[in-house]
């Protein structure tokens, strides 16, 4: 996770504005009426399924598609007009686009060659890129005798080398392997703390948005469904559609019962009351869901005594248990059928068969622990 | 590897055969010590030395490399804009009728190619000679340079061309620094190849040519209506040589085009 961010630029003069921004492709709207403002030295992720208008909301901030409605506004100047080669934002391709005719030194002086800058700076520049992505001595190598993660890292470095403004990365690691993966992304959380500059990257891992990104904006057919940072998306998801695409989750469908200051009851389909804490403004009688992550419920197999009985406890059996190593995943079927997903760290080794298939057993959360959905 | 079976060993040899015996006899027989075509009189290189005198051949030798030059350079200029808009422009109105037309000589019989060139040339009053023969040579070859050149673009990254952009290098500029090397080897190729072709061609070349220009082809043939003499081995055996190292080249260019291109 990253440290919070703190925005220094003026607030009506973020670095990239979408204002109301539109892009159709014959029969599809790939970016339907979507405003964004990122601020300067974020690092902003987009996320959402496939198809979703990532890649087309990137290419119109690099100039390779210009948006049919709305402004887009670089720096507080609006760009529609700029063609991208006069645009000081860098993109990084998912398929890295290294030339194949240059060595790594022709590709990653480039764009500095384009821009006529004397011959001793781009030595030194390359020297410094070469070195910011530890790709020292392969200078004179050719694209096709590099490794997949060296590729990465020139493409990176070719990126880069202008110093833009903005960096645009269309799923950078999605060519490498975990590990490598894993290591990459804090390589380039290290490169952006240092350099300082604006990065947005599109990326359908969320584990590697949460990862890297001060703000995640998660796209659902050209719109943005909610824009937050990791951890409001992950603990306040703003519907239905947010929370079941981003980790894992439980649903019960219900209706508000009672209102009060210190939250709601919910009464769910099946005549299970849950309560739940800080969701001011629902009124009795809404429809909604009740969002419950697998991680924040309580497993136990003995019945808690009745005096103590805490809120929001459910009894059922085990249907399914998947072991993952670093945790066991149960699914609980209740009496009416529905089933409920709740995770248990293994913090001792062998732990699990202390739980065993049509096990009883009982599930409860703190109220708290429950997100109220109207959406 | 799987071991050959008699009967396939015995096919491939016929079918090698077939295809090379006559042109093995051909070039043995260029060292051939006698004047008589079917006596073996002894290993020689006579009739090579004899070459060197016979002005007519190697002026008609030089035409015919002229021809090729001019008419496989500007084949090659003109295949790769074809082969460009076919696969640049997208759907245009009118895309299928022109990559029809540009791929129709491939298959047209020579003949009729010839004929209509000399119709035409007749009709415009051009007067027949070099040049008429580099034009129908340009013609004829365009359209195999167009073919090798677009395969090439087919499988080009254009996000090679986004990236070079995206760099700052506006478009005339990005064409020129990154597609052209990029797709250099196959445009070679697809020269190599027009040259060979224009060299080896007698049909077209008789159809359109003039009284004051003798393409080799035409030439040998010529002379081997009258008799088939020692040096007309000699001369086709270094023709062989010749086209079979540009066919080689173009096609070992072309091998190295469709190594994926790494990036
Ligand atoms: N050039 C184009 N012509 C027509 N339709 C397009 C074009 N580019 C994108 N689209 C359509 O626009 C929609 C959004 O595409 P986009 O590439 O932005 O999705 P994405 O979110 O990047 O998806 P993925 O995660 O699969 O890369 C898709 O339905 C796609 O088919
Ligand atoms: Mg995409």
């Amino acid at each position: 996770m990253r440290r919070a961010f703190v925005p220094r630029d003026d607030l009506d003069k973020p670095m990239v504005r979408f204002d109301a921004v539109t892009r159709r492709f014959a029969d599809v709207t790939a970016v339907d009426q979507l405003s964004l403002d990122i601020r300067e030295g974020e690092f902003f992720a987009l996320l959402g399924p496939s198809g979703c208008g990532k890649t087309t909301l990137l290419r119109m901030l690099a100039g390779f598609e210009r948006p049919d409605e709305g402004r887009l506004l670089l720096a507080g100047q609006d760009i529609a007009a700029v063609p991208p080669w006069r645009r000081p934002v860098n993109m990084m391709f998912q398929s890295y686009a290294l030339f194949p005719h240059l060595s790594v030194a022709g590709n990653i002086a480039f764009g500095l060659k384009q821009e006529r800058m004397p011959r001793r700076e781009i030595k030194a520049r390359l020297a410094e890129m070469l070195r910011l992505v530890r790709l020292e001595g392969l200078n004179k190598r050719k694209p096709h005798q590099l490794s997949g993660g060296q590729r990465q890292r020139v493409a990176l470095a070719r990126a880069l080398a202008k110093h833009p403004k903005v960096l645009l990365l269309d799923e950078p690691l999605a060519a490498l392997d975990k590990k490598l993966r894993e290591e990459t992304q804090y390589e380039l959380m290290a490169l952006q703390d240092r350099l300082d500059t604006t990065f947005v990257i599109v990326t359908h891992d969320q584990e590697e948005a949460m990862t890297m990104a001060h703000r995640i904006g998660v796209m659902n057919h050209g719109r943005l469904a909610q824009v937050g940072t990791p951890a409001e998306i992950y603990e306040q998801p703003c519907s239905r559609w947010v929370a079941g695409f981003i980790g894992d989750v439980n649903f019960f469908d219900g209706t508000v019962d009672a209102a009060g200051v210190d939250g709601v009851v919910v009464a769910d389909t099946a005549g299970r009351r849950f309560r739940a804490a800080g969701t001011a403004g629902i009124q009795a009688g809404t429809k909604v869901a009740l969002a419950v992550r697998p991680e924040k419920i309580l497993l136990t197999t003995a019945a808690p005594d009745a005096a103590a009985m805490p809120v929001n406890t459910v009894a059922g059996k085990v249907a399914d248990i998947g072991y993952l190593g670093d945790l066991s995943l149960y699914k609980v079927r209740l009496d009416d059928g529905t089933v409920v997903k709740a995770s248990v760290t293994n913090a001792r080794r062998f732990a699990a068969s202390d739980i065993g298939w049509d096990d009883t057993v009982w599930l409860s959360f703190a109220p708290d622990a429950a997100v109220v959905l109207t959406e | 590897m799987r071991r050959l079976s008699r009967f396939n060993l015995v096919s491939l040899a016929l079918g090698l055969a077939f295809l090379y015996v006559p042109i093995l006899i051909l070039v043995v027989y260029s060292f051939n010590g006698s004047r008589l075509v079917t006596v073996w009189g002894g290993f020689s290189t006579r009739w090579y030395a004899a070459l060197l005198e016979d002005l007519p051949l190697q002026e008609a030798a030089l035409t015919s490399l002229g021809i090729a030059f001019v008419s496989a350079s500007a084949a090659t200029v003109l295949g790769t804009l074809a082969a460009l808009t076919l696969t640049r422009l997208g759907r245009f109105r009118g895309r299928l009728p022109f990559a029809a037309m540009v791929y129709a000589p491939l298959v047209m019989p020579e003949v009729i190619t010839g004929l209509s060139l000399l119709l035409l040339f007749v009709a415009v009053g051009f007067e027949r000679g070099v040049v008429t023969v580099t034009i129908a040579h340009t013609t004829l070859t365009l359209c195999f340079v167009a073919v090798v050149v677009q395969s090439r673009l087919a499988s080009f990254d254009r996000s090679l061309e986004e990236a070079a952009m995206d760099l700052g290098c506006p478009p005339l500029k990005t064409f020129l620094t990154v597609t052209l090397p990029v797709i250099a080897p196959a445009i070679a190729a697809g020269f190599l190849l027009a040259f060979s072709l224009s060299l080896d061609d007698i049909v077209i070349a008789s159809f359109t040519t003039g009284p004051g220009a003798t393409t080799l082809p035409i030439r040998i043939y010529s002379e081997v209506r009258l008799g088939v003499k020692p040096e007309i081995n000699a001369v086709c055996t270094i023709f062989i040589a010749v086209t079979a190292v540009v066919v080689i080249l173009a096609s070992l260019i072309s091998r190295r085009t469709e190594r994926p291109a790494a990036g």
